[in-house]
């Protein structure tokens, strides 16, 4: 049976991963994501686990090994945050390109500077394009889940991707949560043991990262995409048996409250709890409130996103990363561009929260939900809003 | 169905385009952008193997009687062969 049991959420991933059997663990520490291959790290030691724990002397050595490892056909985990992540960042689109899947915990945090070690998107927002998967966990159980189902996705053969787990840093890395976890028999029978497509091995030859000239290159790239697009069909399969499994549902877009709602707010990560809290104050003020979180960011889940958003009129997509003198905040610009030329599409507004750990209360989401509700008749004064920015 | 040398569309690529066929280089003959050639002067030639030794491409053999050639498949046309040829046995013509 399933245990409960109360955990730092740091250690609660590692303790996921531990029951994933990594044949390769290879990272270099960062805040706020340390604690999870520091406890795999004693994991190992103490012989719970038979694995490879490579202590490297930097993020580009670490996603190197994990890329040789996979080469291999190894199960290859790492974890990162912020600076690291860039760090990483060479050999990032390099894995998702030799269609390597590896597993990253990623504690998301801001890109300095100013120098800063707490919790925005900004890691993640910036290696959206290097053909990674993401998905978003909201509090510690998610975290759990999510890790050991992205072993399953990103190695399953119509897939062979890696993926972001994105954790935020702090809210959840450094939270201690009750956290139902599965027994080691459990996941062995839900994540088979990873059967790569081919690994490196002198019995059986195989070239992999060769050289793309530009006669091929195209064709190379829309492989790469249309690998990405389909992900989704098997992420769908792996979240439905992990809800026949553990009874907890995971969908691309989970709706809270969002039945008739006139206005929606759309969250990612940690926010989407206290947003719901504010969803609930809301609905007892007779607001028509909803609440959106897209646990799903690559490959979009462009779809689902147009079906939860039917009938509403005003849609509050909350970022939580600047893109610097762009259209919006990141997330809102994608969920823009999804909906234009939808018919009766919702009014947007767009609020960048959060920035490097700046609290997000319950009140802010109410704030911002009467400022949309108001810029749904008047014309909002920009685009987005780097919400709770002293002086403006 | 016979073996295609290259994949020409996308859905042909194998995933993460991995090579299973050893030694399939061979078969991409990488003298296609060689403006120049060398032609080997043999009355000149001492078969002191240095065009040999400093081949870039390492496309120069020894034939059966001593004397040395340039594999055209390979050949990219750079003229070390031809500038280190002391005896002057090289030249490096335009390729027509």
């Amino acid at each position: 049976m399933a245990k409960l049991a109360g955990m730092e959420i740091a250690f609660a991933a590692a303790e996921a991963v531990a029951l994933c059997r990594p044949d390769v663990i290879a990272a270099y520490p960062i805040t706020p994501n340390t604690h999870i291959p520091e406890h795999l790290s004693d994991i190992v030691a103490e012989g719970r686990l038979d694995a490879e724990f490579i202590c490297t002397e930097s993020e580009h050595s670490a996603m190197s090994a994990c890329c040789g490892a996979s080469g291999t056909g190894a199960r290859a985990f790492t974890a990162s945050s912020s600076q690291g992540l860039l760090y990483m960042g060479e050999i990032i689109p390099i894995v998702s390109a030799m269609r390597f899947p590896i597993v990253m915990a990623l504690g998301n945090r801001a890109n300095s500077g100013p120098i800063n070690i707490w919790n925005d998107h900004s890691d993640i927002m910036s290696q959206r394009d290097m053909g990674w998967m993401a998905i978003f966990a909201a509090n510690g159980q998610e975290v759990v889940d999510m890790m050991i189902q992205a072993f399953k996705i990103a190695e399953h053969r119509d897939v062979m991707l890696p993926i972001f787990v994105n954790l935020d840093g702090f809210q959840l890395t450094h939270m201690v949560e009750p956290i139902f976890f599965p027994t080691q028999a459990q996941v062995d029978k839900f994540l088979p043991e990873y059967k790569p497509y081919a690994a490196l091995h002198p019995d059986n030859v195989v070239s992999m990262g060769s050289l793309g000239m530009p006669d091929i290159f195209n064709e190379f790239k829309k492989a790469q995409d249309e690998a990405m697009i389909n992900s989704k069909k098997v992420i769908l399969e792996v979240w439905k048996d992990w809800e026949k499994a553990f009874g907890r549902k995971y969908e691309p877009v989970m709706s809270y409250k969002t039945k008739g709602a006139d206005v929606l707010l759309l969250t990612m990560g940690s926010m989407t709890e206290t947003a719901s809290v504010a969803v609930d104050e809301m609905r007892e003020k007779g607001m028509s409130v909803g609440l959106l979180d897209m646990k799903l960011w690559r490959p979009f889940p462009s779809e689902e996103l147009k079906k939860a958003v039917k009938g509403a009129k005003v849609l509050v997509v909350m970022d939580r990363a600047v893109s610097y003198g762009g259209p919006a905040g990141p997330v809102c610009a994608e969920v823009k561009s999804l909906l234009y030329g939808e018919p009766n599409a919702p009014v947007i507004t767009n609020y960048i929260i959060g920035l490097g750990g700046r609290d997000v209360t319950v009140e802010d989401f109410v704030k911002m939900t009467e400022k949309s509700i108001k810029a749904k008749k008047e014309k909002p004064e920009k685009a987005y809003e780097i919400y709770g920015a002293r002086g403006s | 169905m016979a073996d295609k040398k290259w994949p020409e569309t996308w859905q042909e690529l194998t995933p993460g385009g991995m090579v299973f066929r050893p030694g399939s280089t061979m078969g991409y003959h990488t003298g296609s952008w060689r403006a120049e050639k060398p032609v080997y002067d043999n009355s000149k030639c001492i078969k002191c193997g240095i065009c040999y030794i400093f081949c870039p491409e390492a496309c120069v053999s020894q034939d059966a009687d001593g004397y040395f050639m340039a594999d055209m498949d390979y050949c990219k046309g750079c003229g070390i062969c031809a500038h280190e040829c002391w005896p002057g046995a090289i030249t490096m013509i335009e390729e027509g």
